[in-house]
């Protein structure tokens, strides 16, 4: 048992090494609590729907987020819209389909079934209308970034002017914690941009952590299924492992040898 | 196989068993005399047989639903995350299964190295070893493409641009690699193909490796022959099935954190960025089990000697039952050998951090002093020592130092434990 143990810290060394060495080249985020971490993380419910007015209001006239689809505002484990009001979001966008009878291409009001609008028809359509930079899809964005939701969440409150000695070409904007400090995104969120429905202050802060949630729970729709069943997973093995422990004890009695 | 004969009970049994002697196999697995005294440092072989089965069985679901196409594999991994019932459950066991077996191999090579395990009589056993080894490097650069992220695509990149140092035919091999001018489609294709056959591969290669085993039967922690069935041996099943089943159970709920909990930390961020053949991430690494042979490849200035380095690093293992000279296996009983051990231990694991930094200043030369160190110690150090070193006298018998018979024996067994354990 003695041995299992150092086994056992053998392997926490090593997924702290690991998680070490991968976070080596960091820059202090902003930090805040967010209610998804932990073994029992969950979203917060309210957090996400004010996020997703948020993408809807501010990010989305420039961000796609290509794997969503307006039924997954209902889903469980997401904002949980009810279904009507999922419906009612859905039919708020146009959306083009085609071609019909005749051949032609049509808009009709979005449906559940389809997934969000693209802002653009392509990414040079993008890169055009945004002095040649694309902004990216956010639908895996918080896992595509090293930082994960702390950068995103630092990103969006990093706006400074430059320091003396650096100067910004046009469109090209300074923010701390932007790798190379330099953005091609304008400062985004200024107090109260966004009038929240359920009455929240809408601080930039405020905005910054709702919106990330949402991007978070967009990249991990089934986060909090995971942590739910990871707990039920890891309880069982523990069990499961005691029982095993006991009777390999008792099997191993019968021989004068210790394991 | 068997060293005793097996007769079935039942009629049919034998009827059948005459046929064909599965119930003689079966009989020969449960009984297979197996030496009391292996420790849990023992257990990982059966641990990599799991993680070699839940890589196939996870493996096989993702494949039903993964379009391995360079327009679409990034969106039906995608798919794979949010549509599939559990999909993101098998993605996850898949991903980090990848990293938990080569941790497994990992140990299970360090414990060889450090028990003697690839002596004779079982150097082919080492060997098929190897050769699992390299199948699992091949496997697995070859899954980390398959999600085409940026990570995949420029992993893919550096990797097969590697064959272009082969003098006069590189370039030509290398086109013939990719099946184009450039990693492509063609070449998403084939890797995809050949991600899919050499788990198979590996595990025909498992049970030769099992197979090799049998024959002479485990090495042990004293590393002394012993003889089969006897007192320093209990039967397979259920003594080592339970002892094996125990371990497995808490390396599952090691890797059922990393899956349910932080099922992201050992990738890179940049992998899920769909691949882009016009932009070059700043950093390109690869996955973390790499790391010590790449930080071997750019310790060498000239592409053409990296790669030799590099392969050579691990063709060398292949000789290790050669190179070492020493004719007592167990560590225990090799003073100089076993601190020679943990520096070699030390220096791969510096390897792998300087393999994830960039090649550049102080990393640069650290990496090059550990290269030269890992070939000093299995191509000077090893055959040296097995000439001038004094060893410890070895017991006779491991019943013996385990029921703490005789005081030699006694000061050897507390050693082992301070030491290994």
């Amino acid at each position: 048992m003695k041995n299992f143990l150092r086994i056992f810290f053998l392997f926490v060394l090593f997924s702290g090494v690991q998680s070490n060495s991968i976070a080596a080249e960091k820059i202090e985020y902003l930090k805040t609590d967010w209610s998804f971490k932990g073994l029992f993380g969950k979203f917060d419910r309210a957090a996400l729907q004010r996020g997703y007015q948020v993408y809807t209001e501010v990010c989305s006239s420039c961000h796609s987020m290509k794997y969503l689809s307006y039924r997954n505002l209902a889903q469980k484990g997401g904002p949980e819209f009810t279904e009507a009001q999922a419906k009612a979001i859905a039919a708020s966008f146009e959306v083009k389909d085609g071609p019909n009878a005749d051949g032609d291409m049509f808009t009709r009001p979005g449906k559940l079934s389809d997934k969000f609008v693209m802002p653009y028809e392509n990414v040079k359509a993008a890169q055009a209308a945004n002095g040649g930079a694309y902004p990216p899809d956010m639908s895996v964005l918080v896992k595509a970034r090293g930082g994960g939701v702390d950068y995103i969440y630092s990103l969006l409150q990093g706006y400074e002017d430059p320091p003396v000695g650096v100067t910004l070409d046009d469109g090209v904007y300074y923010n701390k914690y932007m790798y190379g400090n330099k953005i091609k995104m304008s400062n985004q969120l200024s107090d109260g941009l966004v009038e929240y429905s359920d009455g929240t202050n809408s601080t930039v802060e405020q905005m910054s952590k709702d919106v990330t949630t949402f991007l978070m729970w967009a990249a991990e729709p089934h986060l909090e299924e995971r942590h739910q069943m990871g707990f039920k997973a890891i309880i069982y093995l523990i069990i499961l492992t005691v029982l095993v422990y006991f009777s390999m004890k008792r099997i191993w009695s019968r021989i004068e040898t210790e394991v | 196989m068997s060293d005793h004969q097996y007769t079935p009970e039942s009629k049919f049994g034998k009827w059948f068993n005459d046929r064909l002697p599965l119930l003689t196999l079966a009989n020969h697995l449960t009984d297979y005399p197996t030496p009391k005294n292996l420790n849990y440092w023992w257990t990982f072989g059966g641990i990599l047989t799991f993680c070699l089965i839940t890589q196939i069985v996870t493996g096989l679901v993702l494949a039903m639903h993964y379009i391995a196409h360079a327009d679409m594999a990034f969106d039906s991994v995608e798919h794979i995350m949010r549509d599939v019932n559990y999909g993101w459950l098998i993605r996850y066991i898949h991903a980090n299964g990848a990293s938990m077996f080569f941790l497994a191999v990992y140990i299970h090579i360090f414990r060889s190295l450090f028990y003697g395990s690839y002596k004779a009589p079982r150097e082919i056993i080492w060997i098929i070893g190897i050769i699992i080894y390299l199948l699992m490097m091949a496997a697995a650069f070859m899954g980390y493409v398959l999600p085409w992220g940026q990570m995949s695509f420029w992993g893919a990149t550096v990797i097969t641009n590697l064959f272009s140092a082969i003098p006069l035919v590189g370039e030509g091999i290398v086109t013939w690699l990719w099946g184009g001018y450039s990693v492509d489609n063609p070449t998403l294709t084939r890797f995809f193909t050949l991600h899919y056959l050499i788990p198979f591969l590996i595990l025909g290669l498992v049970v030769l490796h099992i197979w090799a085993l049998h024959v002479p039967g485990n090495n042990n922690p004293v590393g002394i022959d012993i003889k089969k069935p006897s007192k320093d041996t209990v039967p397979f099943h259920p003594y080592i099935v339970i002892k094996d089943g125990f371990a497995l159970l808490m390396f599952m709920i090691v890797f059922a954190f990393f899956v349910f909990y932080t099922p992201n930390i050992l990738g890179h961020a940049d992998n899920y960025i769909e691949a882009d053949p016009l932009v070059t991430p700043a950093h390109i690494v690869p996955e973390w089990y790499l790391l010590p042979f790449y930080a071997i490849l750019r310790s060498v200035p000239d592409k053409l000697l990296g790669v030799v380095a590099m392969l050579s690093a691990i063709f060398i293992l292949a000789a290790l039952p050669w190179l070492d000279t020493s004719k007592i296996r167990s560590a225990v009983f090799r003073p100089l050998y076993r601190q020679f051990y943990w520096i070699l231990v030390a220096d791969v694991l510096i390897l792998g951090y300087v393999g994830a930094m960039p090649a550049e200043g102080l990393y640069l030369l650290i990496a090059r002093v550990a290269t030269a160190y890992y070939f000093l110690h299995f191509l000077v150090i090893l055959p040296v020592l097995g000439f001038r070193e004094k060893t410890l006298p070895i017991p006779l018998s491991i019943t013996e130092p385990v029921l703490g018979g005789s005081p030699n024996l006694a000061t050897a067994k507390n050693k082992e434990s301070s030491i290994i354990k």
